[in-house]
């Protein structure tokens, strides 16, 4: 079976997660490895479940949608419980800290982030999450480097909102410790 | 790049230079790039009113010469049957692109679905001719739209490209071929081989009658009624009969060119994997999972959906031992499969209405039984 990397994003309409989904497509793109982005969302523009993918791989990538997820990112209490069960053994869970942990988890890697709370005390703008949430998954898992992601970021953010957008991104890179970033490396092979 | 992207950014690289539309999810994002690219490329963009009248913008604009595409989803293309007619009897090239969504009516509109397949051959009336395309992938999207205008032009007929939510909505990197590289196919204008006495003759050694700007030298008739050669209409039941059956024939006599099949591992395969679009990234999966198993899968694509490649079928049925086809609908290209393979190779079915994508541990656990069955 080809190897492949498969990332979930999981949240509310409007809250950024395709665009979370579509950076670190672009940053594998950026890096020269294969990726594949989709999404899915309901007929609201606003609120609603929605979950965006990215599938990594050095190999072509066919099926364009997760098998079973290595990653997940939830951003509302919904979407933690119904994608958690979902994800594969031994999967990184990043989830906002003001979720609570379903019961069962099993054997993953669950790891609180306050990415709501950084963008919009810290930050103030509530619209960084998903950035926020960039910077912290990648700090955690180690996946492409710091100017690849910015590039990648600035790609895909409006002009003249570049340093709003990297000062976000600095906050979520912040908010991993190394301790934390050791156990949930990932290596695309 | 996302697959609506690529289809606007091929299509310009064929000479696309008008679109009109109305936006509609999951094609919305063509409608998008093309106001944002067409201008950059001296092209226009106009968003209609609504799909009739896009459909009618779009065939003022081929009459006017130039290569003109509008996009749409399932509600959408109903509404432009009528034009298309129009546009295939009027012999006006044109690129109608339809990203397949869930459901009939409003359906699930968000959601994956491929239910237009036989909407494409038979949703306008009356015996006409249809080319139709579906990619699979985001780079065979741009380079496929380029296949569709080359088409069109050459056959002087509406092309659809049908594609689906899942390659449509689907981002991934694709290299663009150097424009040098591309085989662009204008329309033979008439005049040139002094024939265009007739605007609806078909010269001597052509497939279709030459093209004059509509409004300049000559004077002509479009109409969808049948026609003469200078295009006004006729009650001649002659030349009905001679009308009808070479807008037919100038399909049918030229499938060679037409059709295109995509093969993945088909080579000594005893069990072959049928699908179209998008429902190709679940199918290639579950065959290399297949074969990993022992079991000679292998997977066989129509890129020219219709007309049907049927006789493309019908070479690869002698080797097989089974036919499973897959498809998000109830079973529409299986009417065609059925049809072709009928009494020699057994077809198996997997469809899916309920807007989910199919996955390919399905198409797998299929391959399995067949393959258990077969022993």
């Amino acid at each position: 079976m080809k190897n492949r990397y498969e990332m979930r994003f999981s949240g509310s309409g409007g809250q950024g997660v395709i665009l979370a989904s579509v950076i670190f497509a672009e940053a594998a793109i950026i890096s020269g490895i294969n990726a594949v982005q989709s999404q899915s969302y309901g007929p609201e523009a606003r609120g609603g479940m929605c979950k965006a993918e990215t599938i990594i791989s050095r190999d072509s990538i066919d099926f364009s949608k997760p098998i079973c997820p290595g990653f997940l990112l939830a951003l509302t209490q919904k979407a933690l419980d119904k994608f958690l069960p979902e994800t594969r053994e031994n999967a990184v869970i990043v989830a906002d800290a003001s979720l609570n942990i379903p019961e069962n988890a099993g054997n993953k890697k669950l790891v609180l982030l306050p990415i709501l709370k950084t963008a919009g005390e810290d930050i103030g703008k509530a619209f960084t999450a998903n950035i926020v949430a960039v910077g912290a998954i990648n700090s955690l898992l180690g996946l492409f480097d710091r100017e690849t992601l910015t590039e990648a970021v600035k790609r895909h953010v409006p002009p003249g909102s570049e340093a709003l957008n990297e000062k976000a991104l600095q906050a979520g890179y912040e908010l991993v410790d190394r301790q934390m970033a050791e156990s949930c490396r990932v290596y695309i092979v | 790049m996302q697959g609506n992207e690529a289809c606007v950014e091929g299509a310009i690289a064929a000479g696309m230079r008008f679109f009109a539309g109305y936006p509609i999810t999951p094609s919305t994002e063509i409608a998008e790039a093309c106001s944002v690219r067409l201008p950059q490329v001296g092209g226009h963009f106009i968003q209609m009113e609504d799909e009739l009248a896009s459909m009618a913008a779009v065939i003022g604009a081929s009459a006017a010469g130039a290569k003109a595409m509008t996009a749409t989803s399932g509600p959408g293309f109903s509404l432009k049957q009528e034009n298309i007619g129009y546009a295939c009897i009027a012999e006006l090239p044109c690129v109608i692109v339809d990203v397949q969504r869930c459901g009939p009516s409003t359906g699930l509109a968000t959601a994956p679905a491929q239910g237009d397949y036989q909407q494409a051959r038979w949703g306008t009336h009356g015996d006409h001719p249809v080319i139709a395309l579906s990619p699979s992938s985001v780079s065979e999207t741009y380079t496929l739209i380029i296949r569709a205008f080359n088409l069109a032009e050459k056959y002087r007929t509406p092309v659809i490209f049908l594609t689906d939510e899942i390659v449509a909505h689907m981002r991934e990197g694709i290299e663009i071929p150097d424009p040098e590289s591309l085989e662009i196919c204008d329309r033979r204008v008439a005049g040139n081989d002094g024939a265009y006495k007739f605007a609806y003759r078909v010269p001597e050694g052509q497939i279709v009658p030459g093209w004059k700007p509509f409004g300049e030298g000559e004077r002509y008739n479009i109409t969808g009624l049948f026609h003469d050669y200078s295009g006004f209409p006729t009650n001649s039941n002659a030349m009905a009969q001679e009308e009808g059956s070479r807008l037919l024939d100038k399909i049918n006599n030229n499938l060679a060119d037409i059709i295109q099949v995509d093969e993945y591992k088909m080579e000594g395969a005893e069990f072959a994997v049928v699908c179209f679009g998008g429902t190709a990234r679940a199918a290639a999966f579950a065959v290399d999972a297949a074969r990993e198993l022992g079991i000679r899968a292998g997977m066989w694509r129509p890129v020219t959906v219709w007309p049907f490649p049927e006789k493309e079928l019908e070479e690869k049925l002698s080797g097989l031992k089974g036919i499973i086809m897959v498809e998000h609908n109830y079973g529409q290209m299986l009417r065609e499969v059925s049809r072709v393979a009928a009494g020699r190779v057994k077809v198996e079915f997997i469809g899916c209405i309920d807007g989910t994508i199919i996955e390919p541990v399905r198409i797998l656990d299929k391959l399995r039984e067949v393959h258990e069955n077969a022993k």
